[in-house]
């Protein structure tokens, strides 16, 4: 069931009626049976792969907050215990822990593996011995990779004991299952979700306004910007022999606003619709195109994403023993400066490579992730003759400096991203360098952007768009809008609203004919 | 605390770990210095930090990296 569909509204309305008809205490219940029969209309078969990752999970955070609770228990009972014997007794939990982690860890990773990548691996073993095997096409549940790392980042806490495992399976499943963050995340915590996720909410009318708000936001994101670029996008990486030089260029850009209205439009969506049931979910993304370097960038763009794998792969493979003993030996034998940079590095690159390999199983994902890394490497190096630079240059503490680095790290993110569309790294590394020939620029302007079927007026609609984008990451920069958007004047207010109604509606790209794209993060 | 002191001293001589209670709010200390000092803590103290424990509380000061140093050496 995509967001983009009457059915979604008509099953938002049916679950938002009974959510706030129904006793209070059922409202957690009814929201996971809306979860399985939202992810069931995706398929049915699908819904095996997601209940073992739920089950196995919960059933491990049990396993593990039994162990943990029989030490406790002994450590308590036991008054002439010597510090031994609970130092003994903590790291006996502690390896019974780690085991039950490290099995949940394999199945669930290793369902993952097998769902998203088995094809990949063929695929690399025939291209590089020349084999012939056949891919498996295994079936790839919607929202495999969220739902995963989700449910990872839980038993990992749970056995560090940063808090107690959820008992009830049911509501374990809801946290797994919740249905607006099924689609494209964001990958939440569950310290933070279960807050809200399971608590009674009474029918607040401005929590729901807002977050209808927030989620009609998300439709024009979606419907007026990023579907209508659908078109331009597909056909000119589709035809690479036909479309090059300047139209390349003209797909980075539009790929880069194409991807920035899908996927945060997709996030407004998930949040508002969370918000009219009570439930806040955490921001994945912070006005990512104000950001003044690509570091800053990754800071603000998929934040839940980046701090799942700084928390979970970072820090973990930094201070483990083996990085340890890495660190140890650089820094003697490569002097401090230069050694404490080696581990740190390391584990930077493994953290880009997963997060390329996260997001696809193809190279092109793996090139663009290590690209991001080499880029951020880049940048932390040359860090020191950015200090003196500011120091010496006046004009680069000026708000024009501002904009340009914004504008930089803007075109930077674009050009790296443009190895997602075409989806072949030598095609995609043949294809860039011919923006700066002659070829299609006069063609272009001469009515060749014409042929995608998009019309001057689509042009005029993503130009206007573009502008509001922009006037609301700076109204954002105070508070969020919507809660400013509450603070007007009820005239003022509901034209706003209005108005947006009647864009997406009018300016929807949507109706007979058209078929409602799949959210791009949908696919990862 | 006068060991933590010297290991702190020597990755960053030109911060002030007497006073600062800021060091990772106001980036002070870049994830550089933090798995430096980790490594530091592993070898001259036998103090095994783990990943969990690296939260912006425990390394804002030195006093804090030391009540996690005794919390550690503790367990």
């Amino acid at each position: 069931m995509s967001f983009v569909s009457l059915g979604f509204l008509l099953f938002l309305l049916i679950l938002f009626v009974l959510y706030y008809a129904l006793p209070r205490r059922f409202q957690w219940v009814l929201l996971l049976a809306g979860s399985l029969v939202f992810y069931a209309f995706a398929s049915p078969k699908y819904l095996i792969y997601i209940a073992v990752t739920a089950l196995s999970t919960w059933f491990a955070g049990k396993l593990i907050h039994d162990a943990y609770a029989a030490r406790d228990a002994y450590i308590k009972d036991t008054p002439d215990i010597t510090k031994e014997d609970k130092k003994a007794c903590k790291e006996q939990a502690k390896k019974k822990g780690r085991r039950i982690l490290v099995c949940c860890l394999i199945l669930n990773l290793g369902i993952l593996a097998v769902c998203k990548y088995t094809d990949f691996a063929i695929g690399t073993i025939n291209s590089l011995f020349g084999t012939d095997i056949a891919f498996l096409r295994f079936a790839l549940p919607m929202g495999i990779s969220f739902y995963t790392f989700q449910s990872m980042g839980y038993i990992i806490d749970v056995s560090r004991g940063k808090y107690q495992a959820e008992l009830n399976p049911a509501k374990f499943a809801l946290f797994v299952t919740f249905f607006p963050q099924l689609v494209q995340g964001p990958i939440s915590r569950f310290d933070q979700l279960s807050q809200t996720l399971y608590s009674e909410h009474e029918f607040e009318a401005q929590k729901i306004t807002q977050g209808a708000w927030r989620a009609m936001w998300g439709f024009f994101k979606k419907m007026v910007v990023a579907d209508r670029l659908v078109p331009v996008v597909t056909g000119i990486a589709c035809n690479p022999d036909k479309y090059a030089g300047g139209y390349v260029l003209a797909l980075v850009f539009f790929y880069t606003i194409q991807l920035y209205a899908d996927f945060t439009g997709g996030i407004d969506i998930t949040i508002g619709v969370a918000k009219m049931f009570g439930v806040d979910l955490a921001e994945n993304f912070d006005r990512p195109f104000f950001s003044k370097n690509i570091t800053e960038f990754w800071r603000r763009w998929h934040i839940t994403m980046g701090t799942w794998f700084k928390d979970y792969i970072f820090y973990p493979v930094s201070v483990s023993k083996w990085m340890l003993k890495v660190s140890k030996w650089s820094r003697a034998k490569l002097g401090p400066q230069l050694g404490k940079r080696v581990p740190v590095y390391l584990s930077t690159i493994l953290v880009w490579l997963a997060t390329g390999i996260w997001h696809g199983a193809s190279w092109n994902f793996v090139v663009w992730g290590l690209l991001n890394c080499l880029v951020i490497i880049i940048s932390q190096e040359l860090e020191p003759l950015y200090a003196k630079f500011h120091e010496k240059c006046a004009f680069s503490n000026t708000k024009g400096w501002d904009v340009f680095q914004m504008f930089r790290t803007f075109w930077l993110m674009a050009f790296l991203r443009v190895l997602d569309v075409y989806r072949n790294v030598p095609l995609t590394f043949r294809m860039v360098p011919t923006i700066f020939s002659s070829k299609g620029w006069s063609e272009m302007f001469s009515g060749g952007m014409l042929k995608f079927g998009l019309e001057e007026r689509d042009y005029i609609i993503v130009a206007v768009a573009i502008v509001i984008f922009l006037i609301v990451g700076i109204l954002q920069g105070k508070k969020p809008v919507a809660e400013q958007l509450a603070e007007k004047p009820l005239v003022p207010r509901y034209l706003i609203v209005w108005v947006l109604i009647i864009v997406i509606l009018v300016f929807g790209a949507y109706g007979i004919g058209f078929d409602a794209t799949q959210f791009i993060y949908n696919q990862f | 605390m006068e060991e933590l002191m010297e290991i702190l001293t020597g990755i960053r001589p030109d911060v002030d770990f007497e006073n600062c209670t800021t060091l990772i709010d106001d980036k002070i200390l870049d994830s550089f210095d933090i798995i430096s000092i980790i490594t530091e803590l592993n070898s001259e103290m036998d103090v095994t930090v783990p990943a969990d424990q690296i939260i912006p509380e425990n390394f804002n000061s030195a006093k804090a990296l030391w009540a996690m140093v005794e919390k550690l050496q503790d367990e």
